[in-house]
């Protein structure tokens, strides 16, 4: 219920910005995406070219970051890996929105498919969120699509879950009974009054979400059981290290960097957009 | 009260009916023959309808479903491929690391995240308060297998303070096991305390607004007094809840802290199992970590009762 909270009045944008760290974090994020989406034209280094003699080089003069077991830029590597790492974060916090408010929607307006839904949606979210990923992975096959389809699996039902409870409650408001008495269909009522009423707390579960996946990622690649390690992520990269990481810590360190930072800026993003959006939650954390 | 109690066990049983659907569902999810997947490509077409008709693949979907529930319900949980015995014997055997594991986590959140949570929100918008807030964001940002790969390589290989990996041999005894837990434990309870910090410091925010506290304060009690007794008691609710939520944040953790410390719990059983196409060693672990989760949330449920007198059903 966008009526009143801060945004309507002064724009998202001067919303979203009034708070110093949310914007360093926004203008990261935005500056990380830029630079991974030009890694083929930014990375010193072919990021598969090894160099037997260069390995485990030490962060310097001839590679920037270093270099890894098999002698290949670790830098060049590591913005190859981020745009894998963040198409996968996107891939799943859009995916899993898409098919979670499709389950929220139906829970919430229809009131016969809400027990069976729910439960459902219970016994997703008691499964530890790893450990339903990497059995899904299992089963499907550790492609790049089917890695951002189990994520999506994993994670759409925290969307339902939003979803319906706005669902409920929007149901009951006048504009949305008026527009059913006047003779809307279903379809048109619930996208055009119900979705558009409940689109801002989806939008903060989804950011959070893509943070969330990109740290999932990063864990099943490092268990191994993720995408094939041919391609490179920052979870994958981490794994590679560790097996060196007395001699190069560097190995591991970088990679983890890279992790940590984007999710921060992603969790601030999201902390700022909730803060935004929805003063009365804000108040609340 | 007793209408309540059987209403929530009802809709347990129900939650739990879903999970063993979805671990029934999940591994015919697989393209293809799943007992040619399991045995992999080697396997003779004669070895692969053996291990159907030994895993029931071979009877009508609707059969083989109610048989799977059926056993399930009865702690049967099938058997593993890979070891060729009960699937909750293979479990049993993994579960103590990861059980301790996952409770020395909680201890260590509590530990950090309550005291730091109620002090922070004493003390709201202050230094420690927003050093607070952030340390809790940045934890919930950090891997935690990445963090726990450097303390490991700081802390343990290097100064000797912990044993860098393992859980001890066949025959150590149990405390010799538990120092072995003491590094990952405490990694993975500092990953995971931002979450009960952030619950703690809002309820507690929450509470000390209200007018029993500025009652309890105006009568000249001491602060710690008004603070502790008349504010945690309050708090407690919210504080309760996300103990069960850290619940399934600890187990995912657990399966990756015990690949960086290389300890045989079910975490590192689970990871071998997908490796190897154990599926029903998979199924099964999935179903006993989603019952002891939704078990866990009846529990804090339930514990409400006993904290706060208010809550009536």
């Amino acid at each position: 219920m966008a009526a009143g909270s801060a945004w309507e009045e002064r724009g998202l944008a001067a919303a979203l910005f009034s708070r110093r760290s949310v914007a360093v974090a926004a203008v990261f994020f935005l500056l990380l995406t830029a630079l991974v989406a030009l890694a083929p034209w930014l990375a010193p280094f072919d990021p598969a070219a090894m160099s037997v003699r260069e390995r485990l080089s030490p962060p310097g003069d001839g590679f920037i970051l270093g270099a890894d077991v098999f002698g290949r830029d670790v830098l060049s590597r590591l913005l190859h890996a981020g745009r894998v790492s963040l198409t996968i974060g996107a891939g799943v916090a859009l995916l899993s929105s898409v098919s979670g408010i499709l389950i929220g929607l139906l829970a919430g307006f229809f009131r016969r498919l809400d027990a069976p839904l729910s439960r459902l949606i219970d016994a997703m979210m008691a499964f530890p969120d790893i450990l339903l990923a990497i059995s899904l992975v299992a089963v499907l096959g550790g492609s790049l699509a089917n890695v951002i389809i189990a994520l999506s699996i994993v994670y759409a039902p925290r969307i339902a879950r939003v979803v319906r409870a706005s669902t409920l409650v929007a149901r009951e408001l006048p504009y949305v009974e008026a527009a059913r008495a006047l003779g809307s269909s279903t379809g048109y009522v619930l996208l055009r009054h119900v979705l558009a009423n409940i689109l801002s707390p989806i939008i903060v579960q989804a950011t959070f979400i893509f943070a969330y996946a990109m740290l999932a990622e990063s864990g099943l690649s490092f268990l191994g059981v993720g995408i094939d390690p041919a391609t490179p992520t920052w979870g994958a990269m981490i794994n590679e290290g560790r097996l060196v990481i007395d001699q190069a810590p560097f190995l591991v360190l970088f990679p983890g960097l890279a992790i940590s930072l984007t999710v921060l800026s992603l969790q601030l993003v999201g902390d700022g957009l909730r803060d935004a959006l929805d003063p009365r939650i804000a108040n609340q954390m | 009260m007793a209408r309540y109690l059987s209403r929530r066990i009802a809709g347990m049983a129900a939650v739990v009916l879903a999970v063993l659907t979805i671990a029934f569902f999940l591994v015919r999810l697989a393209p293809g023959d799943p007992a040619a997947l399991m045995l992999g490509p080697d396997a003779s077409p004669g070895e692969a309808a053996e291990l159907r008709a030994r895993l029931g693949l071979d009877r009508p979907i609707a059969a083989q479903y109610a048989a799977f529930v059926g056993n399930a319900l009865r702690g049967d949980l099938g058997q593993s491929i890979f070891f060729n015995q009960p699937v909750a014997q293979v479990l049993a055997s993994r579960a103590e690391p990861t059980a301790l594991l996952a409770l020395f986590s909680l201890v260590v959140a509590l530990l950090v995240a309550v005291p730091t949570g109620i002090y922070a929100a004493c003390r709201r918008g202050s230094w420690f308060d927003q050093a607070a807030v952030s340390t809790a964001m940045l934890a919930a940002s950090v891997p935690s297998f990445w963090t726990g790969l450097m303390a490991q390589r700081w802390l343990a290989t290097e100064y000797g303070w912990f044993p860098a990996s393992g859980y001890g041999g066949p025959d150590s005894v149990l405390l010799e096991r538990i120092g072995y837990l003491i590094l990952p434990s405490l990694i993975l309870g500092v990953v995971n305390s931002a979450l009960i910090l952030r619950f703690t410091r809002a309820s507690m925010l929450d509470v000390l607004g209200e007018d029993y506290i500025r009652t309890a304060r105006a009568k000249g009690m001491r602060e710690a007094r008004v603070v502790l007794r008349h504010g945690l008691r309050n708090a407690g609710i919210p504080i309760i809840t996300v103990i069960g939520l850290t619940f399934a944040l600890l187990v995912s953790g657990a399966v990756v802290t015990e690949r960086v410390f290389n300890i045989p719990g079910m975490g590192n059983l689970v990871v071998s199992a997908v490796l190897r196409r154990d599926y029903p060693v998979i199924q099964g672990a999935l179903i006993v970590v989603a019952v002891l989760y939704v078990g866990i949330n009846l529990l804090t449920d339930l514990l409400y009762l006993l904290v706060d007198k208010r809550v009536r059903y």
